[in-house]
Order: structure tokens, then sequence, then C-alpha cells
């Protein structure tokens, strides 16, 4: 793969595939058809610390540079993109705490995660159902009294808003100025307001949970404010923007499996007297997956040269996640019409790979916003 | 307990390649890994440790590229690592290699209690754990599926082939381990990071007190004439009826057909 790893990284990758393998790859169609959350599998990733990759060393985490995220998820996702969602939401949450918290925030936040306090689950909160790609239209406020905020909405599509004990909601202190109104801040589970409401039964990533969070007369001391007043909508965005390569990542371990079950499939299928891996539309087929998986792990990883050297990465975050989601749902339809009538047999795990890819399409910014995004750059 | 386990490196398949000039394992471009049963071996050695304290170490005679398994037993609670290694020791038999180990555990200090895997499972002599414990004059068990510490003394449990058989013994004393109930555990993430900045020591025949006209090939009593793949045998069937009754009736049945009685 694309990745170049140190040895250290290089373990944790090894690490990665054989706790998936091991764990994950026996139980996950099991899971998709019935519809559980699988605690327990998330619990034993968080037990080894997969929750925690990306928190710096002096939090508590593995202060793991993105390369390696990166290398980690697509090895998850390669076995299974929902329980890989699940672990990486708690990635997107933990993400604007880092970025814009002071020490004490993340201290207190890293806890929930990664020390006595939660289970390794956290939950971004910014989606609302009149605000999704506008995501500027919420309706959730947060009032200032005194020293603390009152905050009152709904939240919808919350990946992780069920297992998790922490969230960052966004919420608006200043109705006035739009999306300049928008402010973020830290919830635990256990405060006296927060409830779980829906929970979506999804076509694919089953082994994530994904519901509705309700806010109601929730009081937060003023402590819990990340960064300034009116940064909020600023900070979701710079938030996303840094997520969204994780999910160009997440796409790539889907294309490979694609590629994997595909060859495996095509070995041993024999029509017209040979193995069909034999047939060239067969091999052009495999070879164009190929393209696609190695392109979007190059997309994601010069988002991150861009990061790391201190450029605007917006809108290779964008090329990323649109690339790479576009292709994981391109290689999905043609690994079924590879397996043919057994593609689209439940029996095989191809067409879980399409239901899987679908949605790196729509979530954390839909990839039309993506190419808005890039347009946003180009035409300008 | 300052325990030592022993681990060797071995191939990560069944289909082991060999160099029929020397009769030697082939090891170059195959995969490696922990030999299984010094992975059960560790584990019991870090369980003891969690329970009662003290420290584990890891002892592997190999070449250069065998530090990987160490690392690997760094990454699942080990303290400390060491490769035994030097030209010399290269081509020695189990006699010899068990002299070597045996004469570096000594140099590493002393130990309540040696760990081995039974046997590896590359070469499946099963005679590397019973012969140390022989160089170093020291009870042994084998075949052990777990171990624990009372009082100072150690209750081990063997396996037998109709159960098991609880010993006990004195420290130190030299276990060989089988398969355990229990699954060795796998790394952290932070252990796993750990393990590559901890230090593997070299030890080499100049670091210990060695009879070197006992190691290495010439120091090996065992002559490998041939070595070859045993035949595969032919079809085998296998009877599992509801009853003991119903499969001796289908097995009289068939050898009956076949005119054998």
């Amino acid at each position: 793969m694309g990745y170049v790893l140190n040895e250290e990284s290089r373990d944790v990758v090894q690490l990665a595939r054989d706790f998936v393998e091991k764990e994950v790859a026996p139980v996950c169609a099991e899971y998709d058809k019935n519809g559980e959350f699988p605690m327990d599998l998330y619990q034993k990733a968080f037990d080894l610390g997969f929750q925690a990759l990306e928190i710096p060393e002096e939090y508590g985490g593995s202060g793991l540079d993105y390369y390696t995220v990166c290398a980690v998820y697509e090895e998850f996702a390669r076995v299974d993109a929902g329980f890989c969602t699940g672990v990486a939401a708690t990635g997107l949450a933990l993400k604007p705490v880092l970025m814009f918290g002071n020490d004490e925030q993340k201290n207190y936040f890293a806890e929930y995660i990664c020390g006595g306090k939660g289970n390794g689950f956290a939950a971004f909160a910014l989606t609302e159902p009149d605000a999704g790609s506008d995501a500027g239209a919420g309706k959730t406020v947060a009032e200032k009294v005194g020293d603390e905020y009152i905050l009152n909405g709904r939240k919808c599509f919350i990946t992780n808003a069920g297992p998790a004990q922490i969230y960052v909601v966004f919420a608006i202190t200043d109705k006035s100025k739009g999306a300049r109104g928008y402010s973020a801040f830290i919830v635990e589970r256990d405060r006296e307001g927060v409830s779980v409401g829906k929970e979506e039964d999804k076509m694919g990533i089953r082994l994530s949970n994904t519901a509705d969070l309700v806010l109601d007369n929730v009081h937060v001391p003023a402590d819990h404010l990340l960064g300034k007043e009116g940064k909020g909508y600023a900070y979701a965005m710079a938030t996303l923007d840094l997520a969204r390569p994780i999910i160009g990542a997440m796409s790539a371990g889907i294309i490979q499996r694609c590629i994997d079950e595909c060859v495996a499939y095509a070995k041993q299928r024999v029509t017209f007297g040979k193995p069909i891996i034999k047939h060239q539309v067969n091999q052009f087929k495999i070879a164009d997956m190929e393209i696609k998986a190695e392109v979007t792990r190059s997309a994601v990883i010069n988002c991150f040269n861009q990061y790391y050297a201190g450029k605007p990465y917006g809108k290779e975050a964008a090329i990323a996640k649109c690339y790479g989601g576009d292709s994981a749902v391109e290689c999905a339809l043609e690994a079924i019409q590879i397996l043919g009538g057994y593609g689209y047999s439940r029996e095989y795990p191809v067409e879980k790979l399409l239901r899987d890819a679908k949605i790196m399409q729509i979530y954390e910014g839909t990839n039309e916003i993506q190419r808005m995004v890039i347009a946003g750059y180009v035409c300008r | 307990m300052n325990i030592l386990v022993c681990v060797k490196q071995v191939p990560d398949t069944t289909e082991i390649k060999i160099n029929y000039e020397t009769n030697t394992l082939i090891r170059e471009g195959v995969p490696s890994i922990v030999n299984p049963f010094d992975a059960y071996a560790l584990e019991i050695a870090v369980r003891l440790k969690e329970k009662h304290g003290g420290a584990v170490t890891v002892l592997c005679m190999g070449p250069d590229q065998a530090k990987a398994a160490l690392k690997e037993c760094l990454s699942v609670g080990a303290d400390n690592a060491y490769l035994l290694s030097d030209r010399v020791f290269g081509g020695s038999d189990t006699l010899a290699t068990s002299y070597i180990l045996s004469s570096a555990i000594k140099s590493l200090g002393e130990f309540d209690l040696i760990l081995c895997g039974k046997q590896a499972i590359d070469g499946d002599t099963a005679q590397v754990g019973p012969e140390i414990a022989e160089h170093l004059g020291l009870p042994q068990v084998t075949y052990v599926l777990d171990a624990d510490l009372s009082d100072d003394k150690l209750l081990v449990k063997k396996e037998t082939e109709t159960g098991y058989e609880m010993i006990e013994t004195k420290t130190p004393a030299v276990l060989t381990v089988v398969k355990t109930a229990f699954e060795p555990r796998m790394a952290t993430v932070k252990a796993k990071i750990a393990a590559n900045r901890k230090p593997i020591s070299v030890i080499t025949s100049q670091d210990i007190e060695i009879d070197l006209t006992r190691a290495g090939l010439k120091g090996s009593p065992t002559k490998v004439k041939k070595t070859f793949t045993p035949p595969m045998k032919g079809d085998s069937l296998v009877i599992k009826e509801d009853t003991a009754e119903a499969s001796v009736r289908k097995l009289v049945s068939i050898l009956d057909e076949k005119s054998i009685i």
C-alpha cells in the first residue's frame, strides 16, 4: 500500500490487521444481519487503544500521525467499514477538542476516551433535521445564563450518539449572526436533559450506531465552551477538513476488499474452460479497482502532506473524500458484477461492500458538497 | 518472581523448506513468528508476574532477524530481551543448543522459574527444554497447562493422556508448556510502540562462560543422514455414528465388505 511508515507505525498497522482479522472478520456478517451493536468488539478494540491513536501521549494516547491512523482505518474498513466508522467517530469528536480546546479540556475529554471516565466512545453532534449540507441552518441554541450555558435542540444522524458518554455539540449562541453565531460545547451524557432519540436502521455500516441526540434544557458550565463564542461553525468546518481524508482512507479499505474478494473468486471460478481471472475483461476491471485504491491512498497522503507542511488542505481533503467515496461505490458495483449471481447473494460479502460504500458519498459532507468545496478553490 | 522464557523464532508455515545439502531448515524468505508454544509459555510467565510481581526476561538464540520475535515478546509483557547470537553457534543440534542456552541463562542471573514451549513447530523435537533443566541441574515438569506460586512452592498443572495432574515442585524449576486453555494476549497499541523503543541486548560467545567444543555443528552429536517429507497416507475414513454400537457395526460391515475380516 501507499503509506510509507516507520517500523513503529508498521507494527501498529499489523496489529490492527491482526485484530480485525481475528476479532471482527468472523462475526461482522452476523452483526450486519441482525443490526445489534457489537459493544464487546468495540471494547476489545478500545482495550488495545485503537480509539486513542491520535491523542498525544501527554493526554494518554499513542500520539500517532495521521498517515498511521489512516493506514489503521484502512485495515479496519477492509474488514468492516461500520466498525471502522464507530472507532473513527470518536476521533471525529476528538479533533475540535485537540485543535481548539485548552489543556484542561483536552485532558478532560481524553479521560473519557482513554482514561478512567467514560467508555472510549465520543460523538460529534453538528447535523440537525433541517441542517445537513446547509449546516449553518441549525436550530439548536445555547443561552448564556450566569456562568452556565443552557442548551436546547435536537441533533440527528449522530454516529455513536447511543454509546458515547461525551459529545461535542454545536449550538447557536447568537441568532443574529447566522453561521457566525455558532459555538461548540463539551457535553457529558449524564447531564440532566441529555437523551438519545431514535436510532437509524441503516442500509449499511450496520456495526455502527447512528441516532438522534436530544438536548432539553441542558446546563453546562461556561468552561465547557470550546475556544471562543461565535467560532463554532469555523471549528466544525476545520474538523471536517481534517476528518475527510479519513473517509478517503476508509474508502481505500473497501476498495482493497473488493480487489481481494474479486481476485480470490476469479481464480477459482471457471467459465469456458478457464478461471475467469484469465479473461481480460475481468483483469481490466480489477486493474481499474487497483488504480482507484492507489489513487485514493495517494490523495489521502497528499492531503496530510499539505497538513503537516502547514499549508491549506481543504481542497485536498475534499478530493480524497470525494474520489475515495465515489471509487468505493464504483468498485463495489464492479465486484458484484464479477461475482455475478453470487455477488448479488447475501452469502457472499460483496453486496455488503456496496451497502457500506454508499455512505462514503454521503457522510462528512456529501460528495456534492465536496465538489462545491473544490470548485470554490478552483473557480474563485 | 524472576522468570526467564526461552523463545524460538520459527517460520510461519507448516511447509518447511529444507536445505538437503546441510540438512538444515531454510529460513530465508519465509515469514517468521514466535513459536506458538513459546507464546503460551510467555503468557503464563506474564500472568505470574502480574499476580506475584517480578520481571519476565526472554531469551532467544538465533540470527539477527530473530530480534523481531523478541520485540513481539516485549510487546506482550516481557520486560527484558536478550538475543543469543554468534556464528560459532550455527548448526547446533538440540544438545548443543540447550547447552548454549543454559550457559547464557547462568550468566544472566538467578531465575525462580524457566519456561519453554514444549517444542518448536519447525523441528518438533521437544528436547531443548528438558535438556536445559538437565544442564542446569533443575527439576522439570513437561506438558504444562498452567502454573502458580503458593508459599514459595510451584503448583503445576500437567497435561496427561487422560486429563491432568497437579504437581508440586520447588523453585527454581524448568517447565515446558503445551497449548493452554487461554489465548496469549494481543499487544496494545502503546505496548507495540514501547517495544520498538526498548533495547534488545545481543549476547555472543564472548559474553558467557562456555566450552565452545560443545557448541555449533562440530559440538553436535546428532548427525542427520536424510531429511524427507513422509509420504501421504492413503484415503482415510472417519466413522462417527450416533452411538458407539452403530459405529462398530458400520466398521465391521466395511471390513467384511473388503474381505479384511
